[in-house]
């Protein structure tokens, strides 16, 4: 009695370490799978239509003043649109404000084009049948970064103050759930479903998460911006909503930008 | 008037892989907007990509092609240098045509 007891219980545990492989297996395999999608949607990427835009939109003349965004300092000094988005967010002294990029391009907007702050963050995402400036702006610019290292100085006050203010907001703990970023983002191999959570503590993983937005939404159809990253994940968390461009929101970008110093830029991506 | 497509065209070998994308709705017929009300089809129904003049590729598309569609092809007989030229028609009647030179 005792002998079969031990029999099926070794049994038992034989079939339990084989459906624990199993799942293992299983896991990886989805992972690969949407690893695979991914690449093969690579080739045709649709953000290029948002950068061919976004390109003709920061040479034309537009606004009050009748102005191009060719003159905008985005970091690397007037007209620099090569690698800057690799320093930003950063600090700037005309606005005396830490700024990322779709800070900056309001504030370009404003001063070289006559915009009121208002009508610069009228409509800052696209959706179906709308088509905005914004996201095609941020798909240009951003493209124009690809393949280098991100390198987000972070050593003024400012930018310090700032990148110390993303952080608590980071392991700020609220909403309905009870939720933090670090909920999801500060523990290794999490997922919602299918969907890989990177550890963003971890420098590989924010590495490769924050070098891989702007992005094209497949399921969406559009272009997303870092800023909208954040909206929706606030909104994921059941916080009150993000406000675009808001000194939260730059000083979590900030935050994230920096972890990500020393990974290769790729985007915009494309993500299902 | 509808954006411009990106098309790439280059040697492969003996052949000319083009690839396109196009800036398009695709909207189906089949959905409904926040009202309930149903959002009209618009789609892109033929594509004709021509090369000297003479056509490499004609096709003919129905709703369930993807928003911004990406379409690659081969063809044989084209020389770095020369046009290819791709062309579009929804089923509204709003059409564009680009082309790109042979690398």
């Amino acid at each position: 009695m005792r002998k079969n007891l031990q029999v099926a219980a070794r049994a038992v545990l034989a079939v339990a370490a084989l459906a624990a492989t199993g799942v293992a297996a299983q896991q990886k395999s989805a992972i690969e799978e949407i690893e695979r999608y991914r690449a093969a949607l690579g080739d045709g990427n649709p953000a290029e239509l948002w950068e061919a835009r976004g390109d003709a939109l920061w040479k034309e003349k537009r606004g009050p003043k009748n102005a191009s965004l060719e003159q905008c300092d985005l970091g690397l000094g007037p007209g620099v649109v090569r690698g800057a988005y690799t320093v930003l967010p950063k600090y700037f002294a005309d606005t005396n404000k830490v700024e990322d990029l779709e800070s900056r391009l309001v504030s370009c907007m404003v001063m070289l084009q006559g915009f009121t702050p208002e009508q610069a963050k009228k409509d800052p995402y696209g959706g179906p049948g709308k088509k905005v400036a914004m996201d095609a702006l941020v798909a240009f610019v951003t493209s124009e970064s690809r393949g280098l290292p991100m390198k987000v100085a972070g050593t003024h006050p400012k930018e310090v103050e700032a990148y110390e203010l993303g952080r608590q907001i980071f392991f700020h703990r609220g909403g309905p759930y009870d939720f933090s970023c670090a909920t999801c983002h500060g523990v290794n191999n999490q997922r919602i479903r299918l969907q890989d959570l990177p550890n963003l503590l971890n420098p590989r993983d924010a590495k490769k998460a924050y070098t891989a937005w702007p992005a094209y939404r497949v399921s969406q159809g559009e272009v997303r911006s870092f800023q909208w990253r954040l909206l929706d994940c606030f909104r994921q968390q059941r916080f009150p909503e993000l406000e675009f461009v808001s000194p939260a929101s730059v000083a979590l970008t900030m935050f994230l930008a920096k972890n990500s110093n020393g990974g290769t830029f790729d985007a915009p991506s494309i993500k299902r | 008037m509808a954006d411009p497509m990106k098309i790439r065209a280059a040697m492969s070998g003996d052949k000319v892989e083009v690839k396109i994308l196009m800036s398009h709705e695709m909207e189906t017929g089949q959905r409904k907007d926040a009202k309930g009300a149903a959002i009209p089809a618009h789609f892109i129904q033929t594509v004709t990509a021509t090369h000297n003049g003479k056509v490499v590729l004609s096709a003919e598309w129905g709703p369930a092609v993807s928003k911004n569609p990406f379409l690659a092809f081969k063809f044989g007989g084209g020389k770095p240098g020369e046009k290819v030229s791709v062309t579009w028609v929804d089923n509204k009647g709003d059409k564009r045509t680009d082309e790109a030179t042979i690398s």
